[in-house]
């Protein structure tokens, strides 16, 4: 176990060390995510105002958009140095190096998150400090649940053809229940008296979701990744 | 599965040539008339994809763990069929909308859940059709997550919206209904088998041929 969490580690800060000589993926990221907000804004507010829950449907819809992006790009590099397939020849469990991978794309999505939370929140004046915990549990959640099925797709299209169009393609249908829930959860925080327990209801199933995808993912990392 | 292959192919005819008289014989609904008729093509159409999408499912955790070849080329075929037996689904579905409820489309749970499914496999034959050498795999993961994916599909688009008849329905047919409808329910079902085995029988025959290639070359 200890091995494990070790391992994990390791791949976690070698990409994380990686990005920050270059720091390419992170401001490219960041930015894409700031322009959709901006592309939805155009689309989605009127006269001034946004439409009713807008503000809730443009913040996941960056996220996804931007998480999508993120995780095609990191495994891009990983491609074009050759450096997955070395990873996967290193003598460790593989489900480590997944968790590895998915830490490193946590991190670089709380970023883009931390930049897009304000940035909703000064645009739409969506009132995001209302129940700060319970919006920060539903993006972790939710975040968590998508980046594990994404880190598992991402890096099994590394081999692919077409990889860049197949990641959307794969990843948006299952990744629905997180965006629904995501999207009405934070709906239900923003409006002007925020609504716990459907905030609660929603959250939970989002625990549940990362629950089964992240043993999912662990459990098939294996028998995927191997040639 | 050779054997009972005639007898299938048998059966299935005559269920299938069968059905509009059985179906033209059930009684009228009696708010919807005619339109309900397309309920016996309809639902079992839907069984039969969320029945698919499982044999899907199954087959390709048996592929990815068990790697077994055979298991991979059941899930192609089943994989094929749950987007036939769900566009059957999406087309009659709206038909009946329409004249049920006044529009063609609804963004109603069960509705939208069927779309999502249906799209889950759709984006399982993009990735085998274009994910290039090694994708069955790749297709094989997407399977299994998409049939993982079922339940929180159901329950986020239920909480999400909810204007479809309950599936309790089926259940509290009145006598003359029911028999029709258990009737296309068997004839859907046959159908669905005879059209797996082939489809795996092609898949079949074509590893066979590939083998072939394999050992002329050497």
């Amino acid at each position: 176990m200890k091995q494990f969490l070790r391992v994990a580690w390791v791949v976690m800060r070698k990409d994380l060390t990686v990005e920050m000589r270059s720091r390419e993926i992170l401001y490219t990221t960041v930015f894409f995510a700031a322009s959709c907000v901006l592309v939805f804004a155009f689309a989605l507010v009127r006269e001034g105002r946004p439409l009713e829950d807008a503000s809730a449907g443009i913040l996941w819809i960056s996220i996804a958009f931007a998480g999508t992006l993120g995780l095609g790009r990191t495994f891009e590099r990983e491609r074009h140095t050759e450096t997955l397939r070395a990873l996967m020849l290193a003598p460790s469990d593989r489900p480590a190096i997944y968790v590895g991978k998915l830490l490193g794309i946590l991190a670089l999505m709380a970023i883009v998150e931390a930049v897009l939370v304000p940035m909703v929140g000064l645009l739409f004046d969506a009132p995001i400090f209302a129940r700060p915990h319970w919006l920060a549990a539903l993006l972790a959640a939710g975040t968590l649940g998508f980046a594990s099925v994404g880190t598992l797709f991402a890096a099994m299209l590394v081999r692919a053809r077409s990889r860049d169009v197949l990641l959307p393609v794969l990843l948006y249908p299952i990744t629905i229940p997180v965006i629904i829930a995501g999207v009405r959860g934070t709906a239900a925080l923003f409006q002007a008296a925020p609504d716990e327990p459907m905030a609660r209801f929603w959250a939970a199933l989002l625990v549940f979701f990362d629950v089964v995808f992240v043993t999912l993912s662990l459990w098939t990392f294996e028998p995927l990744m191997t040639e | 599965m050779s054997r009972a292959f005639v007898p299938l192919v048998i059966a299935g005819m005559l269920l299938f040539a069968a059905a509009p008289l059985v179906v033209a014989g059930a009684p009228f609904e009696q708010t919807m008339g005619l339109v309900q008729k397309i309920f016996y093509y309809h639902v079992p159409s839907a069984m039969l994809m969320f029945v698919s999408a499982f044999v899907c499912g199954i087959a390709s955790a048996a592929y990815l763990f068990r790697r077994s070849a055979a298991a991979d080329r059941v899930a192609v075929a089943a994989g094929e069929l749950v987007v036939l037996f769900g566009l059957i689904v999406l087309v009659t579905g709206p038909l009946w909308a329409r004249k049920a409820w006044g529009v063609w489309w609804e963004w109603d749970a069960r509705l939208t859940s069927s779309l999502l499914l249906w799209m889950i496999f759709v984006a399982y034959l993009l990735v085998r059709r274009f994910g290039g050498p090694g994708s069955e795999k790749l297709a094989g993961a997407m399977a299994l997550f998409g049939m993982a994916n079922v339940p929180f599909v159901y329950v986020s688009v239920n909480y999400w919206r909810t204007l479809h008849p309950k599936t309790s329905v089926v259940m509290a047919l009145e006598p003359g209904m029911r028999a029709a409808f258990w009737f296309c329910v068997a004839a859907f079902a046959i159908l669905y088998v005879l059209l797996l085995t082939l489809r795996k029988r092609l898949e079949d025959r074509q590893a066979a041929v590939e083998q072939l290639y394999l050992a002329t070359e050497d």
